[in-house]
């Protein structure tokens, strides 16, 4: 971290921001699929210093958010049993389930507990093993080797008083969805860089080879995005879509394989449910066999009937990028921060929270 | 006094709580209208207004790197005291305390408050405390009460944010909150974070001597700089604009906020004091505050512009504007 004024040197972005200009793209939207960027480019302004006709949209890039409602209610539904302790990050806590969510529950006085990681969820088990503790275990590739980390560490340990639910997700397939569905006119990805962290550029190569689109891995950072944005801009000049590393800082083509080994030892590929997205095959990773006790849907039977998505919220279109927040009727009205109507509005890497957080001033 | 731990015969009201009454707050806190011991503690005031004001805290862990509870529950109450251009006069101060608690912890937060009103020239002439169930309170929760005197021709109030007058502030955002947290949950950052909870009295005093025309000081404790701002705003019915570049975070703080997805202008302060200004005045209320204790870091961070009522908003680095806004619940880390 010591060197982020280098990323927000106010002469590099001018000249950054000179380049684009100069190359006068062709109108175009690039997609960014991760909830981080989302929120750096709102936080940031970067939509409103990007050359007239190139458009950012936000794609299925936040964990919590593509997380569909069934989950949350098998969650919630686990707290129900006495004895039980409901462990979570805290982004969960206020995810809307069909009929309630994990902060009122706790109000009502199910035992919710926000943690940092699974890691505390065994500290906890093992320091009450009188009690049954569930670790909701939402994220992508980013989140799930820690998970797998600390299943091996509680399975070695012989920690019986935990599970997960698991509802992770791997980002590939849906970007192969969206791509397939074609509903949105995507002309580039900028794709995540913390899940590629994990899986390296390679997963991604059949967007480029198959697909012909133009693909750049990027920060966080505002010359981080802006640079990638001239990248995919030049790939698309160029006519040459590949996979292209902006984060070469952090991102390297093969990934971190330590984490894929761990991951790959605790999970196998599912086919998996998506807010907005529907089934999608190979997206989701549920326990091997031999650490099917770990799995709490199992375990405890959690079931989850009459499931019911929020009426009239649009969240499963903004997370296609089919629709921008500020088109559902119910943004900044019925659904806020403080009122959550949907999902993309509760998390901090949501795309509606985002947009509401930090909403480019009107006469800026 | 050689009990080890707080217990519940040490608010009922004997023997106990008259020696823990004596040999704890008022060895410590000492002074003579403390000592009375009535009912009401009695104190003579001077004249001007009164400003009067109220504050619980709550917070865990109680001691953090760079302060404690009691710092903090005497901080905060000086502080508001401040930011109404008050001169803090008396504290009082209401302990309910978890059975169990060490005694020593108790004589080390006590300690804290003492050093913290000393600094802030206050003095806690009244107290009360009560002892509660182990489970019933999370080891000790603190309320403060204070008054202080604002003297005659200072008129300060949030309500006053006028356009052309510039933003100020004492120094570095965002690293109690930080503090808090990392130590809560036992995150672990290169370089680690103090709060910096400090009682501001004196340091608003040097303000308002060398800018009498101060329209409004606010301390951003909960919520942020942000939150402190769109309150400003709202009242002033002005629009405030911050510059992103100006904002004084610490690198290691910067980073932390990074890694765990907040916003360091929606994260807490304990020592700070936004100071708004007309411009003609600015540079001599900005050296005012580096002339002295909790000011090294004074900064112009934005003005008051002409622009929609109750706005808040930040020039980005890359030039452009964007709403600053209040933060909902808890600062939450993110998971992806």
């Amino acid at each position: 971290m010591r060197h982020l004024d280098e990323y927000r040197d106010p002469a590099l972005l001018r000249a950054l921001e000179r380049e684009l200009a100069a190359l006068r793209p062709a109108p175009v939207n690039l997609m960014e699929v991760c909830g981080t960027h989302t929120m750096a480019a709102a936080r940031f302004g970067l939509r409103q210093a990007l050359p007239e006709g190139v458009e950012l949209l936000s794609g299925p890039g936040c964990p919590v958010c593509v997380t569909p409602t069934r989950e949350v209610d098998r969650f919630l539904a686990a707290g129900a049993a006495p004895g039980t302790i409901l462990a979570t990050f805290g982004d969960m806590l206020r995810v809307p389930g069909s009929r309630s969510n994990l902060e009122r529950e706790r109000a009502r006085g199910a035992d919710v507990r926000v943690l940092y990681s699974a890691a505390d969820a065994v500290a906890l088990a093992r320091s009450r093993p009188e009690r049954q503790v569930i670790f909701f275990a939402v994220g992508f590739e980013t989140t799930a080797p820690t998970v797998a980390m600390t299943l091996l560490e509680a399975d070695a340990g012989g920690v019986g008083n935990f599970s997960i639910l698991c509802a992770h997700r791997i980002v590939p397939p849906a970007l192969k969805a969206l791509v397939l569905a074609g509903e949105v006119n995507v002309g580039g990805f900028i794709l995540p860089g913390h899940v590629s962290t994990i899986i390296g550029s390679r997963p991604y190569e059949f967007l480029a080879r198959e697909h012909r689109m133009p693909c750049v891995i990027a920060g966080f950072e505002p010359t981080d995005l802006l640079r990638a944005v001239l990248m995919l801009l030049r790939q698309r000049a160029e006519q040459r879509p590949q996979v292209e590393i902006e984060y070469s800082r952090v991102v390297k083509p093969g990934g971190n394989e330590r984490a894929q080994a761990v991951m790959e030892r605790v999970f196998e590929v599912c086919d998996a449910e998506w807010r907005g997205l529907g089934m999608i095959a190979g997206s989701g990773l549920r326990l091997r066999e031999e650490f099917r006790r770990f799995d709490a849907a199992s375990r405890f039977g959690l079931l989850a009937p009459d499931t019911q998505d929020p009426p009239e919220c649009r969240c499963g279109e903004v997370l296609r990028g089919v629709v921008r927040p500020t088109d559902c009727t119910l943004f900044g009205n019925a659904c806020t921060p403080e009122h959550p109507v949907g999902p993309c509005m509760v998390s901090t890497e949501g795309t509606c929270a985002a947009y509401y957080k930090y909403r480019p001033s009107p006469d800026g | 006094m050689n009990d080890e731990t707080i217990l519940l015969s040490h608010g009922a009201g004997g023997e106990r709580m008259a020696r823990l009454i004596e040999e704890v707050f008022v060895a410590a806190f000492d002074n003579p209208t403390l000592r009375e011991l009535g009912d009401s503690a009695v104190a003579p005031i001077e004249a001007g207004r009164l400003a009067f004001t109220t504050d619980a805290f709550v917070i865990t862990p109680i001691f953090f790197p760079g302060g404690d509870i009691g710092h903090l529950s005497v901080c905060g109450t000086v502080n508001d005291l401040a930011a109404a251009g008050a001169r803090p006069l008396h504290l009082s101060a209401a302990f309910i305390i978890e059975e169990g608690l060490p005694l020593a912890d108790l004589k080390r937060v006590v300690a804290s408050m003492k050093a913290a009103a000393d600094e802030a020239r206050a003095s806690v002439i009244a107290g009360d405390t009560k002892v509660v169930p182990h489970g019933a309170a999370d080891k000790m929760f603190i309320t403060t009460s204070g008054v202080g005197v604002v003297p005659e021709g200072v008129d300060i109030s949030p309500a006053r944010a006028r356009v052309g007058d510039a933003v100020l502030i004492n120094g570095f955002i965002g690293d109690h909150g930080l503090a808090v947290l990392c130590a809560r949950e036992g995150i672990e950052l290169e370089t680690p974070l103090r709060s910096d909870s400090a009682p501001l009295a004196g340091l608003v005093a040097r303000v308002i001597e060398a800018a009498p025309e101060t329209h409004c000081l606010r301390d951003p404790t909960r919520g942020g700089v942000a939150a402190a701002l769109n309150e400003i705003a709202e009242r002033s019915g002005a629009c405030i604009e911050l510059e992103e570049t100006a904002l004084p975070v610490r690198e290691a703080a910067r980073g932390a906020c990074e890694i765990l997805g907040l916003d360091p202008l929606h994260v807490a302060n304990e020592g700070k004091m936004l100071v708004i200004v007309p411009e003609a005045q600015a540079d001599a209320a900005l050296a005012a505050m580096r002339r002295g204790r909790y000011g090294e870091g004074a900064a112009r961070i934005g003005q008051v512009v002409e622009g929609p009522a109750g706005r808040v908003q930040l020039r980005t680095v890359l030039g452009t504007r964007r709403i600053v806004d209040r933060p909902v619940g808890e600062p939450m880390p993110r998971i992806c």
